[in-house]
C-alpha cells in the first residue's frame, strides 16, 4: 500500500525545529527537516550526528538547543547505532509503541562515514526511520566531495584545475543499496513536494521500521545558487529527472510523480554555480545517463 | 516559557551535557537579513506555500492573514520566489 | 541451571556476573578471546534465563554506540571485547565516559597487532587509561564474576556515573576453569537494585537535547566535573566492596590488595594473574628464606590509587611489573605509580619489569627473580636499569 499525499493545509502547525537555529538563509535540509518533524510529531527521539543538522544549525553553543524533541547528539559514524541502541532500550521498557526513533543524518554521514552501522542496524531489523538529508557533499566542513556528490559538481575537493577537473565518480545511490537490503519502506523525497514527502513520512510511521528516506535537499551555500531560488531548484532536479521521487514498499515499486515531458537536465545544472564548467560533452553524457535511468524506471 | 539553565559554576553543569530542547529560539536570526519579506494581502490567497517552504518557520499565520516574524526571518527570499501570485516581494532591511 | 556447576571458565564467569546484574541490553561482536562470553548471554536469552535484548551489532565501535544510546535510554547495558575491539572503540570510550553512561564491558586482554598476536596481554586495555573510563584489573573468575556484579554498583552510583572496564587475561583467565561460587539471584537482587537514569530521559513533555556544543567558556568545568566523579569512585569503591562483603561473603579490597605487607622492606606491585602468581613467590620466599617482602595488587587501575601507594613511602624498594608498555617512556603502571611518590618525603626505589607481553608465561620462579634484584636494589641503594625487560631473548639496550 503506497503512501499517501497530505495537502499542505492538513499539516500539523507544532514547529520542532525552532527558529533560531543557525542553518545558512534558504537551507534545503531546513525545509525538508522541518516538514518531516512537523508529521513525525512530538513523539519523536532523533538521534542527529555531525553536520548541518548539528553544528550547522542546532548545537549550541551550551546552553541553547534546536530541537523541541528529545535528541542525542550522536558520532558522526554511528547514528545507526545509537538508533538501534535507543530502540532497544525503549522495547526493554515497553515503551517502543510510544515512540518514533527517528535518525537524520547528512549523506556523508549516511553513505560513507555511517553506511556500516546503517547497514547493520536495518539487516538486523530495528523499527526505526533513517532519514537522509543529501546536499550532495561535506557541506558542514567546508562543501568537501562525498560518495553522493553527482558527477560533474565542483567542491573544495573535487575542483576544477588544469590536472584533475571536477569530481568524477559516478553519485552512490543509496536508496538502491537500502532497497537491496530488502528492508520494508524505502523512498526518496523534495522539499519542493512537501505532500509527497509528509505522506512517505506518514508510511514510514505506519510500517514502523526499519524505513529509509532520502531527501534530496538544495544547498545555495555549497551548489552555488542564490538563496531564494533553493525550492526551484529542487523541483528542477524532479522535473528534469535527476532526482526521481518513488517508494519502494516491501519490494514493490510506485513511481511517485511521474514527469511526461522532462526539462533538459542543462536548464537544472546551469542555475549551480557548481556545474558552471560543464562542457556540452559533461551536459551530454549527463542528459544521457539521466534518459536512461528515467526510462529503467517507467518515465 | 523557555527554560535556559543558569551556570556560575562546574558544580552547577547539568551531568552530561544535558539541556532543555529548543532553546535556541531565543537567538533572534532576523539580525541576519539584508531584505525582508512584504506581504501584499490584497494579492495573497493563502496556499500557504510560503509557510511550508519556510527554512525558519518564520511565516505565520496570524488572524488569518499572512505575517513574518522578522525576528527570526534571514531574508533568504525563497517564499517571494515561490508565492504563485506574485505577493510578497522582498524590500532592502533598513 | 547453572548453579549446580561448581567450576567455570573465565568467559563463563563473565557471563554470570553480568545475568545476575539483571543487564537489560547486551551488545555483542565476536572477537577472540572474548566470544564466549556473548555466546554464553546469547543462550542465557534464548532460554529465558535472562530477560534482555541482545543486539549483534556489525562491528565493535557499532556495539559500544549501541551500548550508548541504549544506556542514555534507560537501559542497563553490558559488551565485551578484546584487543583490537576494543581499541576500535576508542573514540566511542571517550564518549561514553563524557556522555556519564554507566556501561560495564568485560575486556578479555589480548595483545595488539602488529604482530598478530591471540594471547593476553594488558596493552589493549591500558592504552585506554585516558578515556575515562573505570579500570578493574581481576586476578582469577571469582573476582571477575564479583567484580562485574560490583561494577554495575559502583558505576551506576549518583556522585560516579562513569562507565567501567572489567579486564580478565586471554586464555589465562577466559578458557581456564576455576572453581567459582555464583551468588543467588535474589541476594544480588538486593544488593543492585534496577537501574534508574536522571539526567536524560525522553519525555515529550519536556525534550531534552543531550551533547550539545560547549565552547572554551564551559569545556574545562565540564571535565573537572568529570574528575570529581572519577575521584568520587575511590569513595564508592572501597563502600561497595564492604557491602558486597557483607551480602555476598567475598572481599577483593577497595582499590588495592596488600598482602603480606604489614611488615615487608620489598614489594612487587602488579595487576591481574601475575598477582596470583606473586602471591605464591611471596609466600615461598618468606617460607624459605625469611625474606620480608609482600605483594601490593592493584586491582582498580583507573582511579589511580595515589593515597593507597602513599601510605608505602617507607617500603625500601619496589619492582613493578607492567604486562604493557607505553613506548618511549615505559611500562605504565611503573610510570604511574612513581608518578605516585613523587611528592612524598620519603620514597622507595623503583625498578621497572616488563614481562608477559604477548602472552609469554610469568611463573613462580620468575618473580623470585624480580623480588631478589629489588632487594638487592634496596641493598645498594641504586638502580643501575630503569626498566628490564623480563627474559628477553638478546641483549637490552636501554
Amino acid at each position: 500500500m503506497p503512501s499517501k499525499p497530505i495537502s499542505i493545509k492538513d499539516f500539523p502547525k507544532d514547529e520542532f525545529m525552532v527558529k533560531g537555529h543557525t542553518a545558512c538563509p534558504g537551507c534545503g535540509m531546513a525545509i525538508a527537516v522541518r516538514q518531516a518533524l512537523k508529521i513525525l510529531g512530538k513523539n519523536t527521539v532523533l538521534a542527529i550526528p555531525a553536520g548541518c543538522i548539528a553544528g550547522g544549525s542546532t548545537t549550541g553553543p551550551f546552553p541553547l538547543s534546536g530541537f523541541a524533541l528529545p535528541t542525542v547528539y550522536c558520532s558522526f559514524d554511528e547514528t545507526a547505532a545509537f538508533l538501534a541502541g535507543i530502540e532497544t532500550a525503549l522495547k526493554v521498557k515497553g515503551l517502543k509503541e510510544k515512540f518514533n526513533v527517528v535518525g537524520i543524518a547528512g549523506d556523508g554521514g549516511t553513505a560513507d562515514i555511517g553506511l556500516q552501522c546503517l547497514s547493520g542496524a536495518v539487516e538486523r531489523g530495528h523499527k526505526i526511520i533513517y532519514i537522509c538529508y543529501d546536499n550532495e557533499a561535506y557541506m558542514n566542513t567546508g562543501i568537501q566531495r562525498s560518495g553522493t556528490t553527482p558527477y560533474g559538481a565542483w567542491t573544495t575537493t573535487t575542483p576544477v584545475g588544469s590536472l584533475r577537473m571536477f569530481k568524477q565518480e559516478p553519485k552512490k545511490d543509496m536508496p538502491q543499496i537500502m532497497i537491496a537490503h530488502k528492508i520494508p519502506y524505502v523512498a526518496t523525497a523534495s522539499p519542493a513536494f512537501p505532500s509527497d514527502l509528509a505522506g512517505k513520512i506518514k508510511r514510514a510511521m505506519e510500517i514502523g521500521g526499519p524505513a529509509y528516506i532520502h531527501i534530496h535537499t538544495p544547498c545555495p551555500t555549497g551548489w552555488r545558487f542564490p538563496p531564494e531560488k533553493t525550492i526551484e531548484v529542487a523541483r528542477l532536479a524532479v522535473l528534469s529527472g535527476m532526482w526521481i521521487l518513488y517508494e519502494v514498499e516491501n519490494g514493490v515499486f510506485k513511481l511517485n510523480v511521474k514527469i511526461s515531458k522532462r526539462k533538459p537536465v542543462k536548464e537544472y545544472l546551469s542555475i549551480q554555480g557548481r556545474f558552471r564548467h560543464l562542457t556540452a560533452e559533461d551536459l551530454e553524457k549527463i542528459q544521457k545517463e539521466v534518459d536512461e535511468n528515467c526510462k529503467r524506471v517507467g518515465m | 516559557m523557555v527554560k535556559i539553565p543558569t551556570v556560575t559554576s562546574w558544580q552547577d553543569l547539568p551531568v552530561g551535557c544535558v539541556v532543555p530542547g529548543g532553546t535556541m529560539i531565543i537567538n533572534k536570526t532576523g539580525a541576519w537579513k539584508v531584505f525582508r519579506p512584504v506581504v501584499d494581502h490584497k494579492k495573497c490567497t493563502l496556499c500557504m506555500l510560503c509557510w511550508i517552504y519556510c527554512p525558519d518557520s518564520s511565516v505565520v499565520l496570524a488572524e488569518g492573514k499572512i505575517e513574518f516574524d522578522y525576528d527570526h526571518c534571514k531574508g533568504c527570499g525563497i517564499c517571494a520566489n515561490e508565492c504563485p501570485a506574485k505577493a510578497i516581494r522582498m524590500e532592502l532591511e533598513v | 541451571m547453572e548453579t549446580e556447576k561448581l567450576t567455570f571458565t573465565g568467559n563463563e564467569s563473565a557471563a554470570l556476573g553480568a545475568k545476575l546484574a539483571r543487564v537489560e541490553v547486551v551488545a555483542t561482536y565476536p572477537i577472540t578471546p572474548q566470544s564466549t562470553i556473548v555466546e554464553n548471554l546469547s543462550r542465557f536469552i534464548a532460554n529465558g534465563e535472562l530477560k534482555a535484548e541482545i543486539i549483534n551489532a556489525e562491528s565493535e565501535h557499532a556495539a559500544i554506540s549501541i551500548c550508548i544510546g541504549a544506556s542514555l535510554s534507560g537501559a542497563r547495558t553490558f559488551t565485551a571485547t578484546a584487543s583490537q575491539g576494543l581499541v576500535l572503540m576508542h573514540e566511542m570510550l571517550h564518549w561514553a565516559a563524557g556522555a556519564r553512561t554507566p556501561i560495564v564491558m568485560a575486556v578479555t586482554n589480548r595483545a595488539l597487532c602488529v604482530p598478530w598476536s591471540l594471547h593476553a596481554d594488558f596493552q589493549d586495555a591500558i592504552s585506554q587509561r585516558d578515556t575515562g573510563w573505570i579500570q578493574f584489573y581481576c586476578e582469577n573468575n571469582q573476582e571477575v564474576l564479583d567484580t562485574i556484579i560490583q561494577a554495575y554498583k559502583i558505576s551506576e552510583d549518583k556522585r560516579v556515573l562513569l562507565p567501567s572496564m572489567v579486564s580478565l587475561e586471554g586464555f589465562i583467565l577466559t578458557h581456564t576453569v576455576e572453581r567459582v561460587d555464583v551468588p543467588k539471584q535474589k541476594d544480588v537482587d538486593e544488593f543492585l537494585p534496577p537501574y534508574k537514569n536522571e539526567f536524560f530521559y525522553i519525555d515529550p513533555e519536556n525534550p531534552l537535547a543531550e551533547n550539545v556544543v560547549v565552547l572554551p567558556d564551559w569545556y574545562m568545568e565540564y571535565r573537572y566535573q568529570q574528575e570529581v566523579a572519577m575521584q568520587n569512585a575511590k569513595e564508592v569503591i572501597d563502600k561497595v566492596s564492604k557491602e558486597y562483603f557483607d551480602k555476598i561473603g567475598r572481599n577483593w579490597g577497595g582499590l588495592i590488595e596488600a598482602y603480606m605487607m604489614e611488615d615487608a622492606e620489598v614489594a612487587v606491585v602488579t595487576m591481574g594473574t601475575i598477582a596470583g602468581t606473586a602471591r605464591v613467590a611471596v609466600r615461598e620466599m618468606r617460607k624459605k628464606s625469611g625474606k620480608k617482602v609482600g605483594l601490593i595488587k592493584v586491582r582498580c587501575f583507573r582511579p589511580f590509587p595515589v593515597e593507597e601507594f602513599k601510605k608505602f613511602s617507607s617500603l625500601k624498594a619496589l619492582a613493578v611489573i607492567d604486562r604493557s608498555y607505553s613506548f618511549g617512556c615505559g611500562g605504565p603502571l611503573c610510570t604511574e605509580v612513581k608518578s605516585a611518590f613523587y611528592n612524598t618525603e620519603e620514597k622507595p626505589l623503583i625498578l621497572g619489569v616488563v614481562a608477559g607481553l604477548g602472552g609469554r608465561d610469568v611463573n613462580v620462579g620468575d618473580i623470585i627473580n624480580v623480588l631478589e634484584k629489588t632487594i638487592e636494589v634496596s641493598k645498594t641503594g641504586k638502580v643501575e636499569r630503569e626498566t628490564i625487560w623480563l627474559n628477553l631473548k638478546g641483549e637490552q639496550l636501554r
